[in-house]
């Protein structure tokens, strides 16, 4: 909890007042939405045999009511931490029981796993590892050109974010691919797409580092000046740690965005992971398989930048939270 | 002293200077000298450019004509003579101003570092020294957080002096405080004067510039209104508005 309050408030979900008319709500829309027509009314019928249409669609909103609201009972009655795993895993398992029903063929999956993690995953690792290392070099030379007297640089660091935040991902990746060789300079696809992520997501991050140096308050750039540090070391040592608080969650979200924006590569034919899922799957019409493959692995990716973040966003906030 | 000439130059020399902000012009022809191991006290109303005034001297404000000169030296804005003056100069801010980031030995360790070269060990030293000084040595590892206003404008303090500046600027330095931390700070700042330090203070403290100042002066709407020393200035203000002034801030 970020802001601590001494007032115990009883909980919103154990006043009757609110955990009646969300219920309420819950069955009103399984029953609007015809839950009953579908897998959860399959699963009801084993309760109520021989039930169908009208009745069957009642029967399956109120057993899904019945079940939400267990479940928040129970959850209720555990300490904050064990109540935020156990919902996220609930969630999750929803989510799993949903790609199990597409009647995947595991097999398959086997037999082209190794495949998509050895050339896909490494490909897209690679691309954004190297575009986040780039494209974070541009953001901040981006956001100091923006923040200094520097006329040329203001003109450049302007143009460059608003050409590359304004203009689609994809078009940019043809521009490099397709239209550099107009000019006679002919780029590989790898290189191109590295090329347009870290240019793209640089210049979003480029206003994210702005916002962040521009948060810290003009009296540390003061004092730092007035002590006679050099404008390098007041940036390094005193300026950008302090921002670092303000730069990282929303950095966080660019890396995650990028990681999957990658995907985007494809379309010059590099052999990354969403290519590979779509090409592999293609062969024997199992295209499901594949892309639910593909989406488990960017999400694992996803949830290690998370922790990554999390992590970070620890050891600069140490110096206010103590 | 760094000069040869017979008589040390004096610490600060202010002839003829004049800022404008846009239209509104802030500081008015003001000519001002601070001799070596003087203890200048600065006050006035808020908006009367005293802040503003010693701000310039180290080039945290720009001026548009007159001319400053610290310990003989001439300012300009070349980088070289700003920092020159600025290693000469010492400032310690209403809001402290600490790195919030750095723990107390960092903030006063860093610049020693950077700005003269000390190695960890010497900068470490040097901190240390200082900060038994103001008093807190025992807060070295602690972030700027984690200390009272007090504590923090005393390790501002620190921080300032460590680098050995020829002369001090406090700009309305125990304003930002809660009335009892005001004493706490107020008695390093005495320390400081009984040491011989050069110091030029804007503040409201009456009681100090009675019991430190070598001189007081009074500025409004961005000029020296009325200077003497303590016992003529409290006892016997000639101007109107000084003792308009006096009368409020005294009772």
């Amino acid at each position: 909890m970020h802001y601590k309050d001494n007032i115990a408030y009883p909980p919103l979900l154990s006043r009757p007042t609110v955990y009646l008319p969300v219920l309420a709500a819950v069955f009103a829309a399984l029953w609007w939405f015809r839950a009953g027509d579908g897998a959860l009314g399959r699963l009801v019928l084993g309760l109520v045999p021989g039930a169908e249409g009208d009745a069957l669609n009642l029967a399956t909103a109120a057993c899904v009511t019945m079940l939400v609201g267990f479940n928040i009972f129970v959850v209720m009655r555990l300490p904050l931490r064990q109540q935020v795993w156990l919902v996220w895993a609930e969630l999750a398992a929803l989510i799993l029981l949903f790609f199990y029903s597409f009647d995947l063929s595991f097999a398959f999956i086997q037999r082209k796993i190794g495949f998509l993690i050895t050339q896909g995953l490494v490909t897209t690792l690679y691309i954004s590892a190297v575009s986040i290392v780039i494209a974070t070099v541009l953001a901040l030379i981006g956001a100091i050109a923006k923040l200094s007297s520097n006329g040329i640089a203001q003109g450049i660091a302007h143009f460059y974010t608003s050409l590359f935040r304004g203009l689609p991902l994809l078009m940019q990746i043809y521009m490099i691919y397709l239209g550099l060789p107009q000019l006679g300079y002919v780029v590989d696809a790898v290189p191109t797409g590295i090329a347009a992520l870290s240019l793209c997501y640089g210049a979003y991050m480029t206003e994210i580092f702005r916002a962040g140096i521009e948060s810290i308050p003009k009296g540390q750039w003061e004092a730092a000046r007035a002590l006679g540090m050099r404008p390098v070391s007041v940036m390094t040592r005193i300026i950008l740690p302090q921002s670092m608080r303000v730069i990282i969650p929303p950095t966080g979200n660019q890396f995650i965005s990028m990681l999957k924006d990658s995907s985007l590569v494809s379309v010059v034919g590099v052999w990354e992971l969403m290519y590979l899922a779509r090409t592999q799957g293609q062969t024997e019409f199992r295209h499901i398989e594949m892309m639910v493959t593909a989406s488990l692995i960017y999400w694992l990716m996803s949830i290690v930048l998370e922790l990554a973040q999390k992590r970070i966003e620890t050891h600069f906030n140490k110096a206010a939270t103590r | 002293m760094t000069s040869a000439q017979d008589s040390a130059p004096p610490a600060i020399q202010i002839t003829g200077l004049n800022k404008w902000y846009g239209l509104l012009q802030v500081l008015h022809d003001v000519n001002l000298t601070v001799t070596q191991g003087e203890r200048l006290v600065i006050c006035g109303p808020s908006g009367s450019g005293k802040s503003t005034l010693i701000r310039t001297v180290n080039a945290l404000e720009g001026f548009q004509s007159g001319e400053i000169k610290v310990a003989g030296l001439r300012l300009t804005r070349e980088p070289a003579v700003v920092e020159e003056i600025r290693r000469r100069v010492g400032m310690v801010f209403q809001q402290f101003n600490l790195f919030p980031h750095l723990t107390v030995l960092e903030n006063c360790a860093l610049p020693l570092r950077l700005v003269r070269g000390l190695s960890a060990a010497e900068a470490r030293d040097r901190t240390m020294h200082y900060l038994s000084k103001v008093r807190i040595p025992e807060q070295a590892a602690k972030y700027p957080a984690q200390l009272s206003g007090g504590q923090q404008q005393r390790v501002a303090i620190a921080r300032a002096v460590a680098m050995q500046p020829e002369v001090m600027l406090f700009d309305e330095p125990t304003s930002a405080l809660d009335p009892e931390m005001v004493k706490e700070v107020l008695d390093v700042m005495v320390a400081l004067a009984d040491e011989g330090m050069t110091m030029a203070v804007v503040t409201h403290e009456m009681g100090f510039a009675r019991q430190v100042a070598d001189r007081v002066i009074f500025m409004d709407a961005g000029r020296i209104v009325e200077q003497g020393p303590p016992t003529t200035f409290f006892t016997a203000p000639r101007s109107d508005r000084t003792k308009a002034f006096l009368r409020q801030v005294l009772h």
